[in-house]
């Protein structure tokens, strides 16, 4: 395996910074409530475009920055974003083959593990959620994957990154 | 052996690899949590990470930075004439309050030297904030504002709106500060009934419209619409600031407590700039001995009491 080219390595740290921005912009609370894990979406697109690049660790820095970002304990996306990269790679060859609408329903399923951990650490630490409204993040994920792909996609063709 | 893809990539990925990076990766993270959640050893980590995702969080931020730019600068001359003449009208009404509050820390100053008191009624030094407008985990209550280390921000200042108390520092970075929330989970600060000086503390509940007061007893003088103020008690907050208003009294004779609500008098969830006590607060008067701060005092002010 080569190293990435440098472009490649741009458009990687590039997208993986734009879902980060558009994890923390400031939305109204009732779009908030289904705003999708968009670093979980872009680490699962590249884990299953480049499962030998971007892998288990990755997640895990990412999930690191990610709570820096939201306050929460270091290590808990963390966590949740390792388990999805683990997922991720695990089933990369078959999800590739999928059409997009099934890429989803797994996407729902990696982002769901992703949340249940973050929910389940929080419950540990004193942060119960009230209601079932965190399983909206997950479904919203699910709902924007097509499009997430298919934009995705084209970048990295684009760019030919491999 | 040639390798069936046409790229040199084995077909298939480690497996194995994956799985032991995972179980090194689930290590780390509980070791890390675990850290961060009993000690507090981590605040450098956390400020190189949050000092890393800077620029992030302005770019998030830019869209509504924008909408405010646009609309100050394209706002028409004659609203800006009725709000100047409205803020001048205010500020008229402000200072004629204040006459009277002159006069009166005067004399309560006078009082408290003949009682030899030493609680000190001085004007605190602050500094206004603004809020950053990004977005943090929603079960938690925390905002971002503009001042850091490097404004004189540390750990623990309280920061209040023109209307209460919202809340205390709990990450200063160089030039961003994030805080907690009174209405946080993990929040509590020790209160008083402004009417009568019934002590209390006020837990956040995780909602931006509530308080709880746990340990009110059954037969303790509470009615709804009281005026709930700090205490001053715990050294993190100054006294005398009000801090939320009693909206729901519940006597359950079956239980040792009373369940009272309030609700913040801070607009928690619309607030856009905030002032930050910069001053140290002074110790309470010295006849009541301040409640112990506990090991985790950098994170809140008083332990939550269901907890």
């Amino acid at each position: 395996m080569q190293p990435l080219h440098l472009r490649s390595r741009l458009l990687v740290y590039g997208t993986f910074a734009l879902a980060m921005a558009l994890a923390s912009l400031h939305l109204p609370p009732w779009l908030d409530r289904f705003r999708p894990d968009w670093v979980g979406l872009v680490l699962v697109y590249w884990a299953m475009a480049l499962p030998h690049r971007v892998n288990v660790g990755t997640g895990w820095v990412l999930g690191l920055i990610t709570d820096a970002a939201q306050g929460t304990l270091l290590g808990q996306h963390a966590l949740g974003l390792a388990a999805v990269a683990f997922l991720t790679v695990r089933f990369h060859q078959r999800i590739r083959v999928y059409p997009p609408w099934q890429q989803a329903l797994s996407v729902l399923v990696f982002l769901l593990v992703d949340q249940l951990l973050v929910i389940w650490i929080n419950g540990i630490t004193g942060y119960a959620p009230p209601d079932f409204w965190y399983l909206a993040p997950p479904i919203g994920g699910m709902l924007v994957w097509p499009a997430v792909y298919i934009l995705m996609r084209d970048l990295r063709r684009r760019f030919q990154v491999s | 052996m040639a390798h069936l893809s046409s790229e040199h990539k084995p077909l298939f990925a480690p497996e194995t690899a994956a799985s032991i990076r995972l179980f090194i990766c689930a290590v780390l993270s509980v070791a890390l949590m675990t850290v961060d959640h009993r000690q507090h050893h981590l605040e450098a980590l956390r400020n190189v990470l949050a000092t890393s995702i800077y620029p992030l969080q302005m770019l998030a931020q830019l869209p509504y930075a924008a909408v405010d730019w646009a609309t100050e600068t394209f706002e028409s001359r004659a609203a800006l004439l009725a709000e100047n003449t409205r803020l001048r009208e205010r500020q008229l009404f402000i200072n004629a309050q204040l006459q009277k509050l002159t006069a009166l820390e005067a004399e309560n100053r006078r009082l408290r030297g003949l009682l030899e008191s030493t609680v000190n009624v001085a004007a605190e030094r602050v500094l206004i904030a603004e809020l950053i407008a990004v977005d943090f985990d929603p079960y938690r209550h925390q905002i971002l504002i503009n001042r850091g280390s490097q404004n004189g921000a540390r750990v623990g200042q309280p920061l209040i709106d023109e209307h209460g108390i919202v809340g205390q520092l709990s990450h200063v970075n160089l030039t961003t500060s994030s805080a907690v929330l009174i209405t946080d989970l993990s929040h509590a600060l020790p209160v008083q009934i402004n009417r009568n000086g019934i002590r209390s503390l006020a837990v956040g509940t995780g909602r931006f419209h509530e308080l709880e007061l746990p340990n009110i007893p059954n037969n303790g003088d509470i009615r709804v619409g009281d005026l709930i103020i700090t205490s001053g008690l715990g050294g993190r907050f100054p006294r005398g600031y009000p801090v939320a208003r009693v909206t729901r009294v519940e006597f359950d004779p079956s239980r040792p407590f009373a369940k009272v609500f309030a609700q913040p008098t801070a607009a928690l969830d619309r607030v856009r700039e905030v002032l930050l006590i910069l001053d140290d607060i002074p110790d309470p008067s010295r006849g009541e001995k301040p409640a112990p701060l506990p090991e985790k005092s950098e994170r809140v002010a008083a332990p939550p009491a269901k907890r």
